[in-house]
């Protein structure tokens, strides 16, 4: 393992069987974890209808989703106008508590100025002055979903988060009160785990954005709503800089932990994941910090079991290959995680470059898609493979087993559900792999068949073809 | 089965127990006693003949807690992974129904899969309600033409050493001798070799490791009539009468079975092991030394020595990460010294061995192995093994299953080494895989991290203000601040 990994960049012209989800829809997702959300996408009306069935055949759920609906007329011309009558029409028909506005490649090569758009929409209709508006630049000409769902969470602080200056917030006013930046490779399971872990050491947790509340695929009492049924309360963003701290999970947000930072002066934790012993560890850590309180003895416990399932799960995992795919979060989740536990990683081919792998154990990165990952992964034989459901076909095509991960998840019932983080979770993931490696039937001895043999089964071998079971059974001389 | 026969039984001259008072067929102690019972060490000595149909005659827990849980496999016949039981009721054994529902069994069994034979196994409840299975076989066998052999090894009869040997003993009263060997198939005259037939007595096929050594003999043109027991079939069971010569393989278990096949048909036999490099070697020797044939002799000598060179090649860069480090070796049922000399062979030191079930003969040679201060274990128990890995800074233990979650959770790393283990050992290649699991567990970084206390255990209390992340002007109450953090 060198200490830096080495980024091969993308050097062939055709990507096939692409990893990448876009930009445009992390920043979507992002604002589907508020309530009473809605994301217009500043495109083309394809670039929201891709999206709408992307999501929903992750989650299973219905996702509001509206478009700006760019046409020729509009694309040449100019689509400011598109933008301000979307915003009025989805005040006026639904009356959102938050729209999220993230641009697409279209409407930025156009060169469309949606912050001029939305202020002219205000100077239009004062009726709809509350509603708050968050444009982001999101093209999917660049980044991924993992960094569009970070810019998003950047403009949300930016726009809607008062400085302490302004609003007067106190950092620690709200003594029990901690902010929870959480980025897109956490999946809703992982998100209510996390929230019932913080809650043990008596805190107050604000999840942002919290797909957990929204996402999370309950049956609500509302038959149909055109907006987000749950998730993070745009009011409470007023309240962020009394809170006591603000836990960031996930490298991708350190841009606007920044932000939030510099807006409020809550004092901030950092975790790049919380997979395995040691991620988890330091989220403990961070809480007992907190929260002044000791760790609590079922957490202590679930730790001694997380324990115990690493000596289990050591015999199959130990020098098991692994290959990865996915955002840059999670391919550093999971080799830290499987690092941690003595498997290897062989491939790991990412969606995009990222800072974060500059501290990653992993040797070589590979930026690219899912061919680059079967080559590699059959160059160099693995025996499990983790992305998204776009693995099937090569996991099929290798004879290895995949487990799904990251996004999108279209042909696993509550892949949105599972989860990976904290010491629960990381121990049925152990469990999980390990079980798959049994299945595998690693290191089981291939049959031989004694020529000579009075085994009756054998008969029919023997007769057809024993100078050549002979020279394949016998290392000749 | 009578009391005198039992005795009998116990009574094996070819085994060295056999003078000392603390023979591994000793009465079992009531409150401390581990380890399995006479109907266990039956039917784990025949399952692996993957052809027949074993039916276990009593109520569910003998069966139903032990059925197809065993690590040896089969090459084809799948048979012996069903498990089959008469699962007595309590109104079978109240009307005396056993019998005829043990005979009604049979003939389902030998409806339904056709089996090469069909082994009943006796247990306690019809052993101890009178049961006259040997009635019940013969009279199934005349009806529907299918062998149908009573293997008589109640559980009460004594432990599982002697439940091996009531196997054995029944397989060679019952099958050996009941048919001669095919002829030998055409493929035999390939290199024009002389072919000689042998068996393997005690060998199991612990994950397909036998697979591993049957390429070394077919080359050299030793035909394996039968191993008993591991991925054998019934008739090959049927020929062991005919081998020239016989191995017993690393287990004391069957030695009755090499005794009787020599005293009743002259078959000379050797005991050694597939263990490490030098056994397999020896035992390659062995098999040409008791056949004679000196064209034999010299094709052994040559693939040796070019089976050795390779295997060497391959352990090399093994060899590089196990130097230097230490084992403590706990074996059952395999010779401690077998397994010394493949771990040395490694490069790895062997701090210690168990000698438990080894013979003065066997000790003699653990003291060549390992100097004449070589730690011997006679008493396995848990807290003596992780006092001596502690006391030498053990690097691994090296013991059965059934030690491997004293190891685990004493926070040690582990290799298992018995009959449940996924892994071959066996054969020259089988010390590729040795070498890889014990660098697999050694060298896991999950042994520092639960050695590790938890990052909060050795804290201080936090104090308000006085981290990098607390928020100024926040009190913290002093009693929450001096609460039981820092235990565990």
């Amino acid at each position: 393992m060198s200490d830096v990994a080495e980024i091969i960049k993308r050097h062939k012209a055709l990507s096939v069987s692409p990893l990448k989800a876009s930009q445009t829809l992390g920043a979507a997702l992002a604002f589907l974890g508020f309530r009473g959300a809605i994301p217009m996408l500043h495109g083309s009306q394809g670039c929201t209808a891709f999206g709408k069935v992307f999501f929903v055949r992750h989650f299973r759920e219905p996702i509001p989703l509206q478009t700006t609906a760019m046409d020729q007329v509009t694309t040449i011309m100019g689509s400011e106008d598109s933008v301000i009558e979307g915003l009025r029409t989805l005040c006026e028909k639904h009356a959102p508590l938050l729209i999220g506005l993230p641009t697409t490649a279209l409407s930025e090569t156009q060169g469309s100025d949606v912050n001029m758009a939305v202020r002219e929409f205000r100077k239009l209709h004062p009726a709809f002055a509350a509603v708050p508006v968050v444009p982001v630049s999101a093209p999917d000409f660049s980044g991924c979903l993992e960094t569009g769902f970070a810019k998003a969470l950047e403009a949300i602080i930016s726009t809607l988060v008062p400085s302490a200056h302004s609003a007067g917030t106190v950092p620690g006013r709200r003594q029990r009160q901690v902010n929870v930046l959480v980025g897109s490779s956490l999946t809703p399971g992982d998100l209510e785990e996390l929230k019932d872990i913080i809650e043990q050491f008596g805190l107050r947790p604000v999840l942002l954005p919290d797909l957990s509340d929204s996402l999370d695929g309950h049956l609500g009492a509302d038959q149909f709503s055109p907006l987000t049924i749950g998730g993070a309360e745009v009011s409470e963003l007023q309240t962020l800089g009394d809170a006591r701290a603000t836990l960031v999970i996930g490298a991708s947000l350190h841009m606007a932990a920044d932000l939030l930072h510099e807006l409020t002066g809550v004092p901030d934790f950092r975790l790049d994941h919380l997979m395995g012993l040691e991620a988890v560890d330091g989220l403990m850590l961070a809480l007992h910090e907190i929260s002044a309180e000791a760790v609590p003895e079922r957490i202590e416990r679930q730790r001694a079991q997380l324990h115990d399932a690493m000596l289990d799960c050591h015999f199959m995992l130990g020098m098991s290959r692994f290959a990865l795919a996915g955002d840059p979060d999670l391919i550093h989740a999971f080799s830290e995680f499987l690092h941690g536990v003595g498997a290897e990683v062989v491939v790991a081919v990412s969606s995009v470059n990222a800072p974060v792998f500059a501290r990653s154990g992993l040797a070589e990165i590979k930026i690219g898609d899912l061919e680059d990952l079967e080559r590699s992964a059959r160059e160099r034989g693995v025996d499990v493979l983790v992305t998204n459901s776009h693995g099937v076909e090569p996991a099929r095509r290798l004879g290895r087993p995949l487990v799904r991960a990251g996004f999108p998840q279209y042909d696993l019932l509550g892949g949105y559900q599972k989860t990976w983080i904290g010491y629960r979770g990381s121990r049925q993931t152990l469990f999980d792999l390990a079980n798959l490696l049994l299945e595998l039937g690693k290191g089981e001895i291939h049959p031989y068949r004694s020529i000579y043999a009075q085994k009756p089964e054998y008969q029919e071998a023997v007769n057809h073809g024993s100078a050549e079971a002979f020279a394949a059974g016998v290392p000749r001389q | 089965m009578k009391q005198k026969d039992i005795a009998v039984l116990l009574d094996e001259p070819a085994c060295a127990y056999n003078k000392k008072s603390k023979s591994g067929c000793a009465k079992p102690k009531p409150g401390a006693t581990a380890g399995g019972c006479a109907f266990d060490g039956a039917q784990i000595a025949l399952l692996p003949i993957a052809d027949v149909a074993h039916i276990v005659h009593g109520p569910i827990a003998c069966a139903g807690s032990s059925w197809d849980n065993r690590g040896t496999r089969s090459s084809g016949a799948r048979l012996f992974r069903m498990g089959m039981t008469t699962d007595l009721t309590e109104q079978d054994v109240i009307m005396g129904r056993g019998e005829k529902r043990l005979f009604h069994s049979i003939k389902q069994a030998v409806k339904d899969h056709q089996p090469a034979a069909v082994f009943v196994y006796n247990t306690c409840v019809p052993a101890l309600i009178g049961d006259d299975i040997a009635a019940v076989c013969k009279e199934a066998e005349a009806r529907w033409g299918t062998p149908v052999v009573p293997v008589d090894a109640a559980g009460f009869y004594g432990t599982k050493n002697l439940g091996n040997r009531i196997a054995g003993e029944t397989m060679v009263r019952c099958v050996c001798g009941t048919r001669e060997p095919d002829p030998l198939p055409e493929a035999a005259s390939v290199g024009g070799i002389e072919i000689h037939d042998v068996c393997l007595i005690g060998e199991y096929n612990i994950a397909g490791e036998l697979w591993h050594v049957l390429p070394l003999l077919d080359e050299l043109g030793l035909r394996v009539l039968c191993a008993l027991s591991g991925d054998a079939r019934y008739r090959e069971v049927q020929t062991m009468h005919r081998s020239r010569a016989n191995m017993m393989v690393c287990s004391k278990a069957m030695i009755n079975v090499a005794r009787k096949l020599k005293e009743a048909f002259g078959t000379p036999w050797f005991e050694g092991s597939f263990y490490g490099v030098g056994d397999v070697s020896q035992a390659l020797r062995d098999f040409a030394r008791l056949i004679g044939d000196s064209d034999l002799a010299a094709r052994t000598e040559a693939l040796i020595e070019r089976e050795e060179a390779r295997i060497d090649l391959g352990l090399r860069p093994w060899r590089e990460r196990l130097s230097g480090r230490k084992a403590l070796l706990y074996t059952g049922g395999v010779k401690s010294w077998s397994v010394i000399a493949a771990l040395q062979d490694l490069g790895m030191e062997v701090v210690a061995t168990g000698t438990k079930k080894s013979t003065e003969e066997d000790k003699a040679r653990i003291r060549e192995l390992m100097g004449q201060d070589a730690v011997m274990i006679e008493d396995g128990n848990p807290r003596a093994l992780l006092k001596i890995v502690r006391d030498n800074n053990v690097d691994v233990l090296i013991a059965g299953g059934r030690n491997m979650y004293t190891a685990l959770k004493a926070r040690i790393p582990f290799l298992d080494i018995n009959q449940e283990r996924e892994f071959g050992y066996a054969g020259y290649v089988g010390m590729l895989e040795l070498a890889r699991q014990l660098v697999l567990t050694i060298d896991s970084p999950v042994w520092d991290a639960v050695r590790r206390p938890a990052p909060w255990a050795q804290m201080r209390p936090p104090v308000p203000g006085g981290q990098r992340i607390m928020p100024t002007g926040v009190d913290t109450p002093a009693e929450v601040a001096q609460g039981d953090v820092g235990r565990g």
